[in-house]
């Protein structure tokens, strides 16, 4: 069963959204010392930017490290963006930048912790998504 | 009336080694990577463009900067600062100081941009007119009364709508001009104050609900029923500025969908659900699309066809930890 792989800061505001989808998700540990996490099933991440500036560390540094394992990288199907439009050219910029480093789509945006439409198109999105990827 | 504004009553020598919440560094690191000075903004180059625009135009707009500079200076002078005395860490007190600071550069941009533009007659008309708009004074106000109430987390809620809602009816006007290609110097350096208050009402909300986590099913009902008087509160208030304001050129309907739409953020930056349905929030894409270039329909897989997709710009940050 192919699943959800985030990445969630100490606010939750990710988290809260994945919890709202109902589906299977597995969470990248936050602290380096945790041990790193393995998947073995295709997934779609999603990823939170709370940036602006340059752009750079747009990506969190937690998920820069899953998706150096060539392993985790193999079975990545999409991207979800989390943010702000607030931040501009910036808005889901860690999105986007994977999505271009893995040849994936980014494949939908959301703000804060997204609105009940938000979980409604995300949630029926991946449904179809999926069947699509068989 | 003379009220002495209450300080923190201890002080201990901070140290930046020791972190009890990682979410202060992170925030002031943000804070400082995005630190910026009108001076960088050639808002000269926007003379010839605000040349174009009618005399009621120019008014409009100047009376808009008006009423931001206010909410901006009552945001440094009085909001963040009122914050620090409620600080949980003493990194929380410095975070503050520095939004405090950056409230205070925004405040003195718009007079950048008014002595880029405009007359001093014109100025003066414009600051007057901002002391004797009951609706902007009231909003002003509301805002004022809650700090200086004595409750911490009440006081977080006042500044998280400051900060994601009451500045709205204001910033529509800027992205407004540059998605008809005016004034987009201007709308440049209003991109980094709405960017910086994103910044602000996400830390503000963030601190309000670990707070609030603290607290008993009571209290954390009364403090929901007052998040959402205030916000009515302010939203009734708001709804008679922006008519104030863009009745005379049409546009007050749209404005309103931008508040609604950005009253939700404010919300969801406090942990609480948003209010205000999709029917009222469809933005209109001009002014979505001038916030942020990625936040069309057109970025969005799911619903579109497939054909109207865009698969992202590769973006050419990279960051020294990727190996591939």
């Amino acid at each position: 069963m192919a699943g959800l792989v985030y990445f969630s800061s100490i606010s939750g505001n990710t988290r809260r959204f994945v919890e709202k989808l109902g589906k299977p998700a597995v969470r990248i540990p936050l602290h380096a010392k945790e041990p790193s996490l393995r998947i073995e099933e295709p997934y779609v991440l999603v990823v939170p930017t709370y940036g602006g500036g340059d752009g750079k560390g747009a990506v969190p540094k937690q998920v820069i490290r899953f998706l150096n394992d060539e392993s985790n990288r193999s079975l990545i199907r999409g991207v979800i963006g989390a943010g702000n439009t607030n931040f501009g050219e910036a808005y889901c910029l860690a999105g986007d930048i994977i999505a271009a480093k893995c040849d994936v789509p980014h494949l939908y945006r959301f703000e804060v912790f997204g609105t009940p439409d938000d979980v409604r198109i995300v949630h029926d999105g991946l449904e179809s998504f999926w069947k699509q990827q068989r | 009336m003379i009220e002495k504004l209450k300080l923190v009553d201890h002080v201990q020598a901070i140290n930046w080694n020791k972190i009890e919440d990682e979410k202060d560094v992170e925030v002031w690191n943000r804070l400082v990577n995005n630190f910026w000075l009108p001076e960088k903004i050639p808002l000269s180059n926007d003379i010839q463009s605000w040349n174009t625009l009618t005399p009621a135009e120019q008014q409009l707009t100047m009376r808009v900067f008006t009423g931001l500079t206010l909410l901006d200076t009552i945001q440094g002078t009085v909001g963040a600062v009122s914050l620090i005395p409620d600080a949980i860490t003493p990194h929380e007190e410095a975070v503050y100081t520095n939004i405090a600071f950056m409230e205070s550069v925004h405040a003195k941009s718009y007079s950048s941009i008014f002595s880029t533009l405009c007359s001093t007659k014109e100025i003066d008309e414009a600051f007057r007119w901002s002391t004797e708009n009951q609706n902007l004074q009231r909003k002003a106000a509301i805002v004022m009364d809650y700090y200086q109430g004595d409750d911490p987390l009440k006081r977080k809620v006042a500044s998280t709508l400051l900060e994601s809602f009451l500045f709205y009816s204001g910033f529509y006007l800027p992205m407004y001009w540059s998605s008809r290609a005016k004034l987009t110097n201007t709308a440049d350096l209003i991109r980094l104050i709405i960017r910086d208050e994103a910044v602000h009402g996400y830390y503000i909300g963030y601190k309000f609900q670990k707070g609030l986590e603290k607290e008993t099913q009571e209290r954390r009902d009364e403090i929901k029923d007052y998040t959402f008087n205030l916000l009515f509160e302010m939203y009734e208030n708001e709804i008679q500025y922006t008519q104030d304001l863009y009745d005379e050129v049409g546009l007050t309907e749209d404005v309103k969908k931008f508040l609604h739409y950005n009253a939700n953020k404010a919300l969801m930056n406090l942990g609480y659900e948003p209010m205000f349905p999709k029917t009222v929030t469809d933005v209109n894409p001009a002014i979505l699309s001038a916030l942020s270039p990625n936040a069309d329909e057109n970025h969005d897989f799911f619903s579109g066809s497939g054909s109207s997709y865009v698969i992202g710009k590769a973006v050419s940050t990279e960051d020294a930890d990727w190996d591939f």
